[in-house]
This record gives structure tokens, sequence and C-alpha cells, in this order.
């Protein structure tokens, strides 16, 4: 079958699933959705159909991440007039009236509807483009992502899936790089290399085999991108991998997914199926000649494995280690062949630009970074969620536009990025913009697109040990300045937030980063001192609480902290004492209580439990 | 989690994947699957399969995290220590599990009813604090809430 036929009934598909009055249930099922409960209040929809007659009358559908984290479990129904309206926050019991209501007397279920997708029916409520969450966003990594069946290839192709593809194998492979480099795309997996010049140094390198490969280990924590797009539309991911695979003259393509991600593999194992029946896999793609090949590889569990070197040895069955450079991947990479490799959202971008052009694309961002990135926003934060904004918005924009500000009143003290690699960015460069340049001068990076909220209840010298522990532990142990730095600086931040710290530390600290970021082998143990030197640059009198003063302003390490109950607040109400772990709050009901310092652990489970706010920290 | 399969199915298992290094780590995860940990048999069998000294095989298996030597216990149960979580406190979590089942990340307790581990991130950051016991997610814990869960599993 042709592309063109193949297209023809894909678009016939989409029509039926688009059309206006037919009943449409769309349940938000990425991974997110499921933890909030999804498969249970998908269920219960189909039970609640069956009941009332419908289900042959309604098409049942479950999608990828809608990216409205905060607001699951996420359902978007369209009754018989085509009204479409998005519900938050369903849950099972829900489910009879939303069916009720929305479904059968076609009436907006008011308690739970967060937005119209359909413009023609404003009035009541907002469309969803327009709320303060949607309107800053341009989705285009995120294109199909909570609109289409994940699961299935027509709906990709009637959105334009794999007309990249069938544009790319009528040029020749250095005009398709050439429209890479022009879209101005830096790859997405953290260090932002021009992607169009990474591909033109694998395609100058002569061999019969070359590989091309898809990281998809997204191992930092706080960081769910890839994933969400591997599960919500993983066609555009693999069109971008078979692009790839084309423009540097490689036949075997190979995915690299973390084993925590089961659904994404499953996701992408299904896809590559489809692409086999619809020949967009295997001998001859759309009858250009060109054949290409794509394996899925489960990762077991290594940060490490993220770094591209560690990676390719983790493929070829050994310990995850990385390599010096050079030789680069482009020249010796997996089995010793030139290797390409890209993360998943640049890869998810490339289909993209290759299906709507290079100047398209370049239209979006700044001078030097252009286009779009996703963000896992989290934290201290109202609205968590999965958003993708041009290169260039400002904090202020993402934190307090799209994500709502930060909870409870609290105040922001800083945004995380870049996770274990990264940095903290203060407060007081909320109006940044966020692209690699600005974000490397404030003494952070991009990452990979990780971006955690941390209001004033945290303390900086407590986030850097938190990184240090991930990075010790994920270390491989291969060079020396990663191996002992990354245990140094956890032992002397150990110590800090434990009461043993002393003035040299800071110093110690400071030289250790500094010998590390010059000595390491690969970029965990180059950058697994920023969460340190970073807060060290912008909190050193916080850091210097601890040490002279033996406390922890923000009230976190507990050796530096003890609780103790406000008389006048406390009205007796024990909520305290069922919270205390170790027993050690006493007190006669409805009499103001009292803590046993020798006992207490000092784990604010009573201040978490308190509801008059009578629990304080000294 | 499946059932564990007999030993006698051992060299069937085996004889789906072709003789090459590239297919250690599958092999590792699929013994893992059939028996829920490694064992000395299992190690040497995956060893003379493919042509590998058992040391060379251990050296793999021990560099990942996710390979176990240990099985797990009846209720399994992970604790999310990824940045949203922690900021959220996580730690409060974790320590409430050691606390009520008396076990330490990475361990097993001794009548086998309880295994703990601490992950790095699940992604369901919009939940934190997240622990999942036997693959079902619990989002925004408190120490009082995991207490209640545990007690209600024993
Ligand atoms: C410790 C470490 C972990 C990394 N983890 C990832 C990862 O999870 N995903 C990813 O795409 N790149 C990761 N990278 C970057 C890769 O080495 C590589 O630069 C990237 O996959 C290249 O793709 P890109 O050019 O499309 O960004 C990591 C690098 C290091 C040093």
């Amino acid at each position: 079958m042709s592309f063109a036929s193949i297209q023809q009934t894909a678009k016939e598909e989409w029509r039926q699933f688009e059309q206006y009055d037919r009943r449409r249930v769309l349940v938000g099922s990425a991974t997110c959705g499921r933890a909030a409960g999804s498969q249970e209040v998908l269920r219960a929809f189909k039970k609640e159909l069956i009941t009332n007659n419908l289900l042959n009358q309604t098409d049942l559908y479950e999608v990828g991440c809608m990216g409205l984290c905060y607001a699951e479990v996420l359902v978007e129904l369209r009754g018989t007039d085509g009204q479409r309206v998005l519900y938050q926050g369903v849950t099972p019991k829900d489910v009879s009236h939303l069916v009720e209501s929305h479904l059968i007397n076609n009436q907006i279920h008011k308690p739970l509807a967060l937005a119209v997708v359909t413009s023609e029916f404003n009035g009541e409520l907002p469309e969803f483009s327009e709320l303060p969450f949607s309107k800053p966003q341009v989705r285009i990594v995120l294109r199909n992502c909570g609109i289409i069946d994940p699961t299935n290839v027509n709906h990709y192709i009637a959105r334009g899936g794999y007309n990249g593809l069938a544009r790319a194998v009528t040029l020749t492979q250095d005009q398709v790089i050439e429209e890479i480099k022009e879209s101005g795309l830096r790859g997405r997996g953290g260090a932002g290399f021009p992607t169009g010049i990474k591909w033109a140094f694998a395609r100058n390198v002569a061999d019969e085999k070359k590989y091309v490969i898809c990281n998809a280990d997204e191992g930092d924590p706080g960081a769910f991108m890839d994933r969400s797009v591997l599960e919500g539309d993983p066609h555009a991911v693999l069109e971008g991998l078979v692009i790839a695979g084309y423009a540097i003259g490689a036949n075997t393509g190979y995915v690299y997914c973390r084993a925590e991600y089961p659904l994404a593999v499953n996701r992408l194992t299904g896809a590559i199926a489809q692409m086999h029946e619809h020949g967009l896999l295997g001998q001859n793609i759309m009858g250009s000649g060109f054949s290409f090949e794509i394996h899925i590889k489960k990762g077991a569990g290594a940060f490490v494995c993220g770094e591209e070197t560690s990676l390719m040895q983790s493929i070829e069955g050994k310990r995850a280690m990385p390599k010096p450079k050079p030789p680069f991947p482009a020249v010796s990479g997996l089995f010793g062949k030139p290797t390409n490799i890209n993360n998943v959202e640049t890869l998810a971008a490339v289909s993209a630009i290759m299906e709507r052009g290079a100047a398209w694309y370049a239209g979006y961002g700044t001078e030097k970074s252009r286009g779009t990135k996703t963000f896992a926003l989290a934290g201290k934060i109202n609205r968590t969620g999965l958003i993708e904004v041009p290169l260039g918005t400002s904090l202020r924009t993402i934190i307090e536009e799209i994500g709502g500000g930060v909870p409870e009143g609290k105040k922001l003290k800083a945004v995380q990025t870049g996770g274990p690699s990264g940095g903290c960015i203060p407060d007081s460069f909320i109006e940044s913009p966020v692209d690699y340049e600005h974000l490397a001068e404030v003494g952070s990076i991009m990452g990979s697109g990780g971006m955690i909220v941390i209001d004033e209840e945290s303390c900086m010298v407590d986030m850097a040990r938190y990184f240090l522990t991930f990075t010790e532990n994920e270390s491989c142990g291969k060079c020396a300045p990663c191996r002992m730095g990354t245990q140094h600086l956890l032992k002397i931040l150990t110590d800090i937030t434990e009461g043993r710290g002393e003035p040299s530390d800071l110093e110690k600290l400071r030289q250790i980063g500094a010998t590390m970021r010059n000595g390491s082998l690969c970029g965990l143990g180059q950058t697994a001192a920023n969460p340190v030197l970073t807060t060290l640059k912008y909190y050193e009198e916080e850091y210097l609480a601890h040490i002279t003063d033996k406390k922890c302003p923000a009230g976190v390490c507990r050796d530096l902290i003890d609780f103790t109950i406000d008389v006048d607040q406390c009205t007796g109400c024990g909520a305290c004492v069922l919270a205390c772990p170790v027993n050690a709050i006493h007190g006669a009901r409805k009499e103001s209580h009292y803590i046993d310092k020798q006992m207490c652990i000092r784990c604010g489970s009573c201040r978490q439990a308190c509801k008059f706010e009578a629990v304080l920290v000294i | 989690m499946s059932e564990i399969l007999p030993m006698s199915l051992l060299p069937s298992l085996l004889a789906a994947y072709d003789r090459e290094r590239e297919n250690l780590i599958p092999l590792l995860q699929k013994m893992q699957e059939s028996f829920h940990c490694l064992s000395p048999e299992t190690v040497k069998a995956v060893a003379d399969h493919l042509h590998l000294s058992e040391n060379d095989v251990y050296g793999v298996a021990t560099f990942y995290s996710q390979i176990r030597f240990i099985p797990p216990g009846r209720h399994h149960i992970r604790v999310c220590d990824g940045t949203a979580c922690h900021v959220r406190g996580s730690d409060r979590i974790l320590e409430a599990v050691e606390k009520s089942t008396g076990v330490q990340p990475g361990q097993t307790s001794e009548d086998g009813s309880f295994s703990v581990e601490r992950v790095a991130c699940f992604g369901s950051c919009a939940l934190a604090p997240v622990m999942v016991v036997d693959d079902k997610v619990f989002g925004r814990m408190t120490g009082t809430a995991t207490r209640k869960l545990i007690e209600g599993k024993e």
C-alpha cells in the first residue's frame, strides 16, 4: 500500500474519531494519570455506559498525558451536541453524574468542569487554550499528547505523522542535515549540542555499518518529559529516529529505555509493530531504497547509563562505565561503529521539523536557543505539570502564570533546574528568560527539563546534600575525582547539616568541586558539584548559620532544630499525639500539650498534622 | 509479580536467547522476572550459555541496581525519593516505613513479609510524596497514613 493511501485510511479513521455528534470519553492514562486512578475511572465509565445501554454509541479511549498533572484524573467528554469539556479530579464515584449530565442530557457537570475544549461553546466556562496554564504554551514536541490514541498509528498519521519521513527520503542525506541545522535545534538531553552538526559528524565518517540511538534513559529525579512523550506519542520519537538513521546512513536504531518505564516500553513495542505493518520500517521504506530496523533495550537501573558512552557499553552487555572522548561516538560508538545518539525530545522535534520546515521551527525561541522546550514542573507549586514553552520564556511566566505560584501563600525561594547536574536559581532571577545561555549565566543548566520549585520551607544545604546522596550513590567508580569527590562532598555536607561543620568546610567544598569539574571522566562527575556550588554562591549565609550558629534557618536539619508547642495556640485536639511515631507528645485532652525533647526525633510529623500552627520550630 | 517458575524451565528460557554478549542484561532480567531474584545457579547457567566467566556475569549483575540477589518480600514497598518528593517530606515516609516494618531499604524482613526499596523517581511528582506498595501507587502520603497502610498489610 502506498503512503498516500495509508494517509487516506488514517484520515477517514480520524474523521470518525472527531465526528461531531458521537459521544466520546477520553481518559488521560499516562503513568501519572494511572497513579491517580485513571484505570478505575475507565472501568467505572465502561460499567456506567453498559448500565445506560450507551456502550456501543460511545467511543471510549485512553490518551496520553494532557499535561495538567495536578488535576488528574482528567477526562474529556463529548456529548451528542458536540460540546467537549475537560473535567478534573475525576474519581469513580463521579462517573455516574458525569454520564448522566454530560453524555445523556448534554449538560455540563459544573463541580468538576475545568474548561471547554471547543471554541464555539464558551460562556460559562473558560476555553482550554485560554487558561493561564495553557496560554503561554506552544506544543510542538507534545503536539499529540493527550489528543490522540497513542496505540493507533492512524491517529498519528492523520495529524501529519510520517509526512516528515516521506519528505526526508525524497531529499539527499545532506539536505536533511542542512534542514536540521537551519532549524537551530539543539540536543534536549542536557548539553544542548546542535543536532544538525552532530549528524554531520556521523554522516561524514565512512563505514558500512552505523547506528543511531534514542536515549530514553531519563534518569534525573524530578524529570518525566521523555516518558510522557513516549507514552503519549511514541511515533513522533520513532519517526525522528528513522529520519536520523536516513541522514547519517545507518540501518539500525536502538531505543534505550529505563526499565522503570514499563508503559513506555509497551507503547514503543506496539508502535514498532505498526510501523512494520505500514511499511514505515523494514526494507525499502516508502519505496526509497532505504531500509531500517529498530530494537528496544531496557535499562537495568543505573543513572550513569544516560551518559552516551556508558549507554553504549550497557547495550553491549557490559558494566555501564563511561569511556574517554575522543574517540567520539560519531567515529567509534556502539560496537566500535560510527554512532549518533539523540534524546527523546530532540527526535520528537526532528519529526515535526521535517514535516513543517526549519523556518517554522526557528520562528520560536531566541536567537541562540531556537524552538520549544518541555519541562516537568513540580515541587512547591500549585499546578504541577508537563509543559512546553518557547525558549526564552521567563521563569516568572512559568512559575506564576503556568504553575499558579507557590501554594499556601508561602514564598518562592529558588528554582532547581538540571537535576543533580544543575543548580538552584534564586527567586531574585525570576525575570530571567529560560534558555541555554541565561541558565548557564546564573550557574545552572537547562538539563533535560526537570524544574523543581523550592519554597522557604526547604533548606539549601539539605538540598545540596540530597543531590550529593544521589550522585555519590550513582557514581560508577571508574575515575577517582568523581568516586572520591562525591564521597567527600557528601561527608562534609552531612557534617554541616548535623552540626559538625567548620568554617574551613566551605573552601574545601569549592576546591573539591573545582577538581571534580576539571578532572572527572564524564558529565556525571564534572557536574556533580553544581548543586553545591550554586547554593554556596547564593546562600552562603544559610551555610554559615549551620556552621557557626548551629541553626537551620529553614527548620529542616534535624540536629539543629527543636520542636515546641505554643500553649496559646494549642487546642488539645490530640492530632499531633496520633501523628507522633515515637509517642513523645503528652497532655490531657482539650488542654495544651507538650513535647518530650528527650524522646522527640524531630521528624516534623506533629507540625504537619497540627491544624492550628501550634507546633513551632526553634 | 508473577509466580516463581520452576527451575526445570531454566534451559528453555535460555534457549530463547542467542549466545551473544548483547543478550546478557536481557537474560539477567528474564531470570529475575522468572525466579524473582538471581542465584549462583542462574548466574552459572547464564555464564555458560553466553560463554562468559561467572565473574564477568556477577560484575555486570551487581552494577545495576535493579538486579537482586535477595528475593523480595510478599509486600514490596518502594518509597520515592525524587526531588519533588524530597521537598515534600519523603524522608518522613521512609522513616515511617522503616519503623513499621523493621526493614531497611534494600532488605527483606526475616519472615519474608516485607521488602523495602528506595527509588530515585517515579515521575509521579504531582502526587508527591509517593510510595508504591505491590505496584499500587499511594500519593500525598504522610507518616501517619504510611503507618496505617502498612499495619493493614500485616
Ligand atoms: C550522567 C549523565 C546522565 C545523562 N542522562 C541522560 C538522559 O537520561 N537522557 C538523555 O537524553 N541524555 C542524557 N545525558 C546526555 C547524553 O550523554 C547525551 O549527551 C544525549 O543523549 C545526546 O542527545 P542530544 O544531543 O539529543 O541531547 C546524560 C549525560 C550524563 C553525563
